[in-house]
Protein backbone atom coordinates (compact mmCIF):
# COMPACT_ATOMS: atom_id res chain seq x y z
CA UNK A 1 0.00 0.00 0.00
CA UNK A 2 1.47 3.15 -0.62
CA UNK A 3 1.03 5.79 2.21
CA UNK A 4 2.53 8.90 3.74
CA UNK A 5 4.03 9.38 7.10
CA UNK A 6 4.36 12.71 8.58
CA UNK A 7 7.70 14.00 10.06
CA UNK A 8 7.48 15.98 13.36
CA UNK A 9 9.54 19.36 12.47
CA UNK A 10 12.72 18.11 14.98
CA UNK A 11 12.98 14.85 12.77
CA UNK A 12 13.00 16.62 9.41
CA UNK A 13 17.18 17.18 9.59
CA UNK A 14 17.63 13.34 9.17
CA UNK A 15 14.80 13.18 5.87
CA UNK A 16 16.46 15.73 3.48
CA UNK A 17 14.47 18.22 5.25
CA UNK A 18 10.97 16.72 4.24
CA UNK A 19 8.23 16.81 6.34
CA UNK A 20 6.62 13.58 4.83
CA UNK A 21 8.14 10.56 2.76
CA UNK A 22 6.18 8.03 0.64
CA UNK A 23 6.70 4.19 1.45
CA UNK A 24 5.25 1.18 0.62
CA UNK A 25 3.75 -0.80 3.24
CA UNK A 26 1.24 -3.14 4.63
CA UNK A 27 0.94 -2.82 8.48
CA UNK A 28 2.36 0.63 10.87
CA UNK A 29 4.87 -1.39 12.07
CA UNK A 30 6.48 -2.29 8.40
CA UNK A 31 5.91 1.27 7.70
CA UNK A 32 7.56 2.35 10.30
CA UNK A 33 11.02 0.17 9.68
CA UNK A 34 10.87 1.36 6.30
CA UNK A 35 11.60 5.05 7.02
CA UNK A 36 14.03 4.36 9.90
CA UNK A 37 15.80 1.80 7.22
CA UNK A 38 15.21 4.56 4.50
CA UNK A 39 16.60 7.35 6.47
CA UNK A 40 19.29 5.75 9.75
CA UNK A 41 20.03 8.76 12.08
CA UNK A 42 15.71 8.44 12.82
CA UNK A 43 16.19 5.24 14.27
CA UNK A 44 18.36 6.15 17.70
CA UNK A 45 15.27 8.70 17.89
CA UNK A 46 12.65 6.39 17.42
CA UNK A 47 13.46 3.03 19.24
CA UNK A 48 15.10 2.18 22.40
CA UNK A 49 18.14 0.09 22.68
CA UNK A 50 15.73 -2.87 22.67
CA UNK A 51 14.86 -2.12 18.98
CA UNK A 52 11.50 -0.76 20.74
CA UNK A 53 9.37 2.50 19.52
CA UNK A 54 10.57 5.02 22.27
CA UNK A 55 7.64 5.45 24.92
CA UNK A 56 7.02 8.83 23.87
CA UNK A 57 6.31 8.23 20.21
CA UNK A 58 2.87 8.60 19.57
CA UNK A 59 1.69 7.39 16.02
CA UNK A 60 -1.40 8.17 14.82
CA UNK A 61 -3.30 6.94 11.85
CA UNK A 62 -5.17 9.13 10.09
CA UNK A 63 -5.89 10.79 12.68
CA UNK A 64 -6.42 7.84 15.50
CA UNK A 65 -4.49 6.62 17.73
CA UNK A 66 -2.98 3.69 17.17
CA UNK A 67 -3.12 2.17 20.80
CA UNK A 68 -6.88 2.38 20.02
CA UNK A 69 -6.42 0.44 16.90
CA UNK A 70 -4.38 -2.51 16.20
CA UNK A 71 -1.20 -0.58 17.40
CA UNK A 72 1.35 -1.13 15.00
CA UNK A 73 -0.05 -4.50 13.59
CA UNK A 74 -2.24 -1.70 12.08
CA UNK A 75 -3.42 -2.58 8.45
CA UNK A 76 -2.76 0.38 5.84
CA UNK A 77 -5.09 0.88 2.76
CA UNK A 78 -3.67 2.94 0.06
CA UNK A 79 -3.33 6.96 1.10
CA UNK A 80 -3.47 6.16 4.76
CA UNK A 81 -1.14 8.84 6.40
CA UNK A 82 0.84 7.90 9.57
CA UNK A 83 1.69 10.99 11.96
CA UNK A 84 4.82 10.50 14.19
CA UNK A 85 3.61 12.52 17.45
CA UNK A 86 5.89 13.04 20.31
CA UNK A 87 4.70 12.94 23.86
CA UNK A 88 6.40 16.25 24.90
CA UNK A 89 7.21 14.99 28.43
CA UNK A 90 10.34 15.58 31.49
CA UNK A 91 10.60 16.55 34.77
CA UNK A 92 13.06 17.05 37.88
CA UNK A 93 15.41 15.14 39.30
CA UNK A 94 13.33 12.90 41.68
CA UNK A 95 15.93 13.27 44.39
CA UNK A 96 18.34 16.07 43.73
CA UNK A 97 21.59 16.06 45.14
CA UNK A 98 22.52 19.27 42.48
CA UNK A 99 24.47 22.01 43.91
CA UNK B 1 10.20 35.54 29.38
CA UNK B 2 8.04 37.08 32.54
CA UNK B 3 5.06 34.99 30.96
CA UNK B 4 7.03 31.90 31.72
CA UNK B 5 7.65 33.31 35.01
CA UNK B 6 4.36 33.82 35.47
CA UNK B 7 3.16 30.52 34.45
CA UNK B 8 5.79 29.14 36.62
CA UNK B 9 4.73 30.68 39.80
CA UNK B 10 1.04 29.94 39.19
CA UNK B 11 1.42 26.66 38.61
CA UNK B 12 3.95 26.12 41.78
CA UNK B 13 4.17 23.52 43.19
CA UNK B 14 3.45 21.49 40.03
CA UNK B 15 5.40 21.94 37.05
CA UNK B 16 3.84 24.01 34.46
CA UNK B 17 4.60 23.28 30.47
CA UNK B 18 4.10 25.00 27.60
CA UNK B 19 5.54 25.39 24.12
CA UNK B 20 7.40 27.73 22.39
CA UNK B 21 6.34 29.25 18.56
CA UNK B 22 8.31 31.12 16.17
CA UNK B 23 10.95 31.01 13.05
CA UNK B 24 14.70 29.17 12.81
CA UNK B 25 17.30 30.54 10.38
CA UNK B 26 20.64 30.30 10.47
CA UNK B 27 20.37 27.82 13.77
CA UNK B 28 18.75 30.90 15.31
CA UNK B 29 15.33 30.24 17.32
CA UNK B 30 13.59 33.73 17.98
CA UNK B 31 10.46 33.14 19.55
CA UNK B 32 7.73 35.00 19.44
CA UNK B 33 4.77 33.35 21.45
CA UNK B 34 4.17 30.90 23.63
CA UNK B 35 1.48 28.69 23.83
CA UNK B 36 0.39 27.65 27.67
CA UNK B 37 -0.46 24.05 28.07
CA UNK B 38 -1.87 22.02 30.15
CA UNK B 39 -0.08 19.63 32.32
CA UNK B 40 -1.99 16.53 31.63
CA UNK B 41 -0.06 14.81 34.64
CA UNK B 42 -2.44 16.13 36.47
CA UNK B 43 -5.48 13.58 34.73
CA UNK B 44 -4.07 10.65 36.15
CA UNK B 45 -5.76 8.38 34.17
CA UNK B 46 -5.42 10.30 30.63
CA UNK B 47 -1.74 10.92 31.20
CA UNK B 48 -1.36 7.32 32.06
CA UNK B 49 -2.68 5.83 28.36
CA UNK B 50 -0.19 8.12 26.52
CA UNK B 51 2.74 7.83 29.11
CA UNK B 52 2.56 5.84 31.97
CA UNK B 53 5.17 6.63 35.23
CA UNK B 54 7.49 4.28 35.84
CA UNK B 55 7.00 4.96 39.76
CA UNK B 56 3.71 6.21 40.30
CA UNK B 57 4.30 5.88 43.69
CA UNK B 58 7.03 9.06 43.40
CA UNK B 59 5.70 10.59 40.41
CA UNK B 60 3.29 13.34 39.92
CA UNK B 61 2.79 16.82 38.33
CA UNK B 62 4.92 18.23 41.37
CA UNK B 63 7.77 16.43 39.27
CA UNK B 64 6.45 15.09 35.99
CA UNK B 65 5.20 17.33 33.05
CA UNK B 66 3.58 15.89 29.91
CA UNK B 67 1.94 17.56 27.29
CA UNK B 68 -1.36 16.10 25.43
CA UNK B 69 -0.13 14.86 21.61
CA UNK B 70 -3.37 15.56 20.46
CA UNK B 71 -2.36 19.33 22.09
CA UNK B 72 0.53 19.07 20.08
CA UNK B 73 -0.75 18.64 17.11
CA UNK B 74 -3.34 21.26 17.60
CA UNK B 75 -1.13 23.78 18.42
CA UNK B 76 1.03 22.72 15.53
CA UNK B 77 -1.58 23.50 13.15
CA UNK B 78 -2.14 26.89 14.75
CA UNK B 79 0.68 27.95 14.65
CA UNK B 80 1.54 26.88 10.59
CA UNK B 81 -1.30 28.51 10.30
CA UNK B 82 0.46 32.12 11.32
CA UNK B 83 3.57 31.03 9.94
CA UNK B 84 5.65 30.00 12.86
CA UNK B 85 6.64 26.90 13.73
CA UNK B 86 6.69 24.99 17.52
CA UNK B 87 10.97 26.20 17.89
CA UNK B 88 10.75 24.21 21.31
CA UNK B 89 8.83 23.74 25.12
CA UNK B 90 9.04 25.34 28.10
CA UNK B 91 8.56 23.89 32.27
CA UNK B 92 9.32 24.56 35.14
CA UNK B 93 11.13 22.74 37.95
CA UNK B 94 10.37 22.91 41.66
CA UNK B 95 12.50 23.62 43.75
CA UNK B 96 14.93 22.68 41.46
CA UNK B 97 17.63 23.54 39.77
CA UNK B 98 16.86 24.65 36.09
CA UNK B 99 18.90 22.02 34.75
CA UNK B 100 17.98 18.75 32.80
CA UNK B 101 17.46 15.74 34.45
CA UNK B 102 17.78 12.17 33.06
CA UNK B 103 14.05 12.17 32.92
CA UNK B 104 14.26 15.11 30.76
CA UNK B 105 17.01 13.87 28.16
CA UNK B 106 14.80 10.38 27.76
CA UNK B 107 11.64 12.10 26.65
CA UNK B 108 13.54 14.74 24.46
CA UNK B 109 13.83 15.33 20.71
CA UNK B 110 16.84 16.87 19.17
CA UNK B 111 16.76 20.23 17.76
CA UNK B 112 13.39 21.75 19.62
CA UNK B 113 14.90 23.93 22.22
CA UNK B 114 13.85 23.14 25.98
CA UNK B 115 13.79 26.18 28.44
CA UNK B 116 13.60 25.15 32.11
CA UNK B 117 12.69 27.73 35.37
CA UNK B 118 13.71 27.11 37.95
CA UNK B 119 11.00 27.86 40.74
CA UNK B 120 12.17 27.67 44.34
CA UNK B 121 9.56 28.11 47.01
CA UNK B 122 7.20 29.97 44.76
CA UNK B 123 9.49 32.13 43.24
CA UNK B 124 10.70 32.44 39.79
CA UNK B 125 14.06 32.04 39.52
CA UNK B 126 16.86 31.12 37.12
CA UNK B 127 15.94 30.35 33.33
CA UNK B 128 17.83 28.20 31.14
CA UNK B 129 17.49 26.85 27.31
CA UNK B 130 19.14 23.25 26.21
CA UNK B 131 19.39 21.36 23.15
CA UNK B 132 19.34 17.55 23.53
CA UNK B 133 22.83 16.52 21.57
CA UNK B 134 22.41 14.06 18.68
CA UNK B 135 23.93 11.00 19.99
CA UNK B 136 20.92 11.61 22.63
CA UNK B 137 24.37 11.35 25.39
CA UNK B 138 23.28 14.73 27.14
CA UNK B 139 22.28 18.06 26.60
CA UNK B 140 23.98 21.58 25.25
CA UNK B 141 23.10 24.71 26.46
CA UNK B 142 22.28 27.38 24.75
CA UNK B 143 22.13 30.96 24.98
CA UNK B 144 19.16 33.10 25.32
CA UNK B 145 18.51 36.89 24.71
CA UNK B 146 15.66 39.04 25.24
CA UNK B 147 15.10 41.28 22.46
CA UNK B 148 11.65 42.93 23.64
CA UNK B 149 8.91 40.75 23.03
CA UNK B 150 6.22 40.13 25.89
CA UNK B 151 6.91 36.54 25.87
Amino acid sequence: MSVKVMIPTPLRQYTEKRDAVELEATTVAEALRGLAEKYEGLRKHLYNEEGRLRSFVNIYLNDEDIRYLEKDKTPLNDNDVISIVPSIAGGRTLRCTCS
Amino acid sequence: MDSIRRHGTRDYPNECCGALLGVEEGGIKEVVDLAPLLNLRADRARAGEVLPLTAPERESERNRFLIDPAELLRVERESRARGLDIVGFYHSHPDHPARPSVYDREHALPWYSYVIIAVEAGRAGPIASWRLREDRSSFEEEAVEAVGAKT
